[in-house]
């Protein structure tokens, strides 16, 4: 009975085909915003999530400046004090709970191998930068401590530089130049590929802090700290502590705000994350509203369809049917037709979806939960907006249904 | 034939409108029908003959009076008891067909069965049966469009006999139809009526039609104006 209704309502969608499909325009955009929507949303989520990950888990990151912000970059203006070895020294002296703390300055630089070169992001830092930011290598060994100290011309070097220079080849014991200095390859870093805003993170060259501030920057400030937190230490109980220790260490009276700023990578990505979930709400309460306008599309196009077949619905009646079997066929018919819509909506969501995720480097995430409350809310826009029309055609009069004409 | 009593009116009553513009399609209408009777219903347009078929055919309900169909009040029956009692003992046959458009032969004889529930190969195989019943032998996958008048009265008939109907209500059955193809139809139900022993409640203008009737009713301004036996039976 339910087969021979979804058939009847199958062939009725073929008799106009036009007409269905300019009625099923409505749920088909509405279906597809929603699931290009969502399916873009969770995408950027993920690649969020992988990009403040790769960043380094648990992170702090300490800039001269006042913050300007919440989660904003810290403004770096005049009067502002840099951050030196002074710092750095009360951190690692008297900070509890961290796993690593590493100085990083940095600077495009244009470095040069033979005929080759390139401008690359050229950070002096020492080794526990590495895992600070949890990198490891793929070959080649990290700085010794006596290269640290003494500031000697070593470096590693990241995936695109290996490439540029070397190919495939090894790159370890060669020699590049780095800003008219020249610089020793002692290892090769893990690709990290590039960041959401479309930033190469393998286009670095590292080397000792002390070899960078001599040799390219000329002076002895710090750009930034990197504080990893241990296991066991949440970003925000450290956070207080890396600020007294700053405070104390820059002697900055109970009075005076911070002149240094402290960003929690982890909190950056939780908001960010949540920003991009609030964005696809508001995005899916539009599409959302373009689903109830289809739904006024399947009820109109089954009220016209109950007209159409005013005389059918009596000769039903006249041979027997009942009230609910005339009630069934055109709530079967609405949700047929609004879930054929719901269907080619998803469809079409998805290639748009795998289409942004193609540009925008972002990873193609299809939601099987989103698909099936697609499919759901598809067919549940047919049977609610096919009700009146359908409750219409079955309350009809037998006598009158057959004069109709 | 005497059959026991199948239907019976009485004093029915069905007006349409209020106060000053009523109308009494049927006003006080006495009349019986036996099992396995084959009636003809007379009279001339306005008459209130439809109105008396569709209160036969429970289709309708009486305004006032008592209609029993089977020995059952069904004037006083709702809606779905109604049409249980039209999909298990009646069946119709039209002026205009009333088949489903592009919907085939077979397809439209299916249909009352499809309402009782029976399932799909035993549907098919009835409704094959009762084409072939009214001579359409080949023609079971044609739609209507394809199909001649008389055809497709012959379709309609199958489907209001498909089910073994007690009761077969025909509303000028062949009004739309020439002459040779009127005798035709007229022959067919004289067979039904014989052979299945089904009871015919037939609406026909035409006095050679009604003749394949063994009886006449008149009506005349919602009443009954004769009620004959016909004298010759064609
Ligand atoms: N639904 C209705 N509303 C108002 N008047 C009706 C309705 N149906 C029938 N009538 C009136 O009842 C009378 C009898 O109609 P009907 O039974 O169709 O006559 P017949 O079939 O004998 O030509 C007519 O005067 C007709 O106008
Ligand atoms: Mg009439």
């Amino acid at each position: 009975m339910i087969w021979e209704t979804v058939r009847l309502s199958l062939l009725s969608v073929r008799r106009n085909v036009l007409r269905s499909f300019l009625t099923l325009l409505g749920i088909v955009i509405g279906v597809a915003a929603v699931i290009a929507m969502l399916t873009i949303g969770s995408g950027t989520t993920e690649k969020v999530k992988a990009d403040i990950s790769k960043l380094g888990s648990n992170l702090l990151v300490v800039r001269p400046g006042r913050p300007a912000g919440p989660g904003g970059p810290g403004g770096l203006d005049q009067a502002t004090r840099p951050l030196g070895s002074k710092e750095l020294a009360a951190l690692v002296a008297h900070l509890s709970g961290a796993r690593a703390i590493s100085p990083a300055s940095q600077k495009q630089v244009r470095v040069i191998f033979g005929t080759e070169s390139l401008t690359s992001g050229v950070t002096g830092t020492d080794s526990a930068y590495l895992d600070a930011r949890d990198w490891k290598l793929v070959s080649g060994r990290p700085f010794s401590d006596s290269e640290i100290r003494s500031g000697t011309g070593v470096c590693l070097i990241g995936e695109t530089v290996r490439q540029q220079f070397f190919g495939a080849g090894d790159p370890e014991g060669e020699i590049i130049r780095v800003n008219r200095t020249s610089c020793k390859i002692i290892g090769l870093l893990e690709p990290k590929g590039y960041t959401g805003f479309g930033q190469d993170q393998d286009n670095v060259v590292l080397m000792p802090l002390a070899a960078y501030q001599r040799r390219i920057a000329g002076n002895r400030d710090i750009d930034s700290i990197y504080v990893a937190a241990d296991d066991g230490t949440a970003t925000t109980e450290l956070l207080p502590r890396v600020e007294d220790i700053l405070r104390d260490a820059r002697r900055i009276p109970p009075d005076r705000e911070d002149d240094f700023s402290i960003r929690d990578m982890t909190q950056i990505a939780d908001a960010m994350a949540s920003a991009t979930t609030t964005m696809t709400g508001m995005l899916g309460a539009v599409a959302g509203v373009s689903l109830l306008v289809g739904g006024i599309g399947i009820m109109n196009i089954m009220l016209v369809s109950v007209t159409e077949r005013t005389r059918e619905i009596g000769i039903r009646l006249a041979i027997g049917a009942h009230e609910k079997h005339i009630l069934i066929q055109f709530l079967v018919e609405a949700t047929v037709l609004s879930l054929l819509g719901g269907i080619i909506g998803i469809l079409i969501g998805l290639a748009l979806a795998g289409l942004a995720s193609l540009t925008l480097a972002i990873p193609f995430a299809p939601s099987p939960a989103v698909i099936l409350l697609a499919v759901g809310f598809s067919a549940l826009i047919g049977m609610v907006f096919g009700f009146f029309p359908a409750l219409r055609g079955a309350r009809l009069d037998p006598i009158d249904a057959l004069r109709h004409e | 034939m005497s059959g026991s009593l199948l239907i019976t009116f009485d004093k029915v009553w069905k007006s349409y409108g209020q106060g000053e513009a009523t109308v009494h399609a049927l006003a006080g209408v006495d009349l019986a029908i036996r099992s396995g009777e084959f009636v003809a219903i007379m009279g001339p347009s306005g008459s209130g003959k439809s109105t008396a078929m569709n209160i036969i055919g429970c289709l309708d309900t009486p305004t006032a009076g008592t209609y029993s169909f089977m020995g059952i009040d069904a004037g006083r029956l709702d809606r779905n008891r109604r049409a249980m009692l039209r999909n298990l003992y009646v069946g119709f046959v039209f002026q205009g067909y009333n088949l489903l458009p592009r919907t085939t032969a077979v397809e439209n004889v299916e249909l009352p069965l499809i309402y009782r529930g029976v399932a799909a190969r035993e549907r098919h195989d009835l409704a094959m049966k009762a084409l072939a019943e009214v001579g359409l032998v080949g023609r079971e996958h044609h739609t209507p469009a394809e199909l001649s008048g008389g055809q497709q009265q012959r379709v309609a008939i199958a489907r209001a006999i498909v089910t073994r109907p007690t009761l077969l209500v025909a509303d000028e059955p062949t009004g739309n139809l020439d002459t040779a193809r009127t005798h035709e139809i007229m022959e067919l139900l004289t067979r039904l009526n014989t052979e299945l022993g089904l009871t015919i409640a037939m609406v026909t203008h035409e006095a050679d039609v009604a003749a394949y009737a063994e009886r006449t009713i008149r009506f005349l301004d919602g009443h009954v104006a004769s009620n004959a036996v016909n004298l010759e039976v064609v």
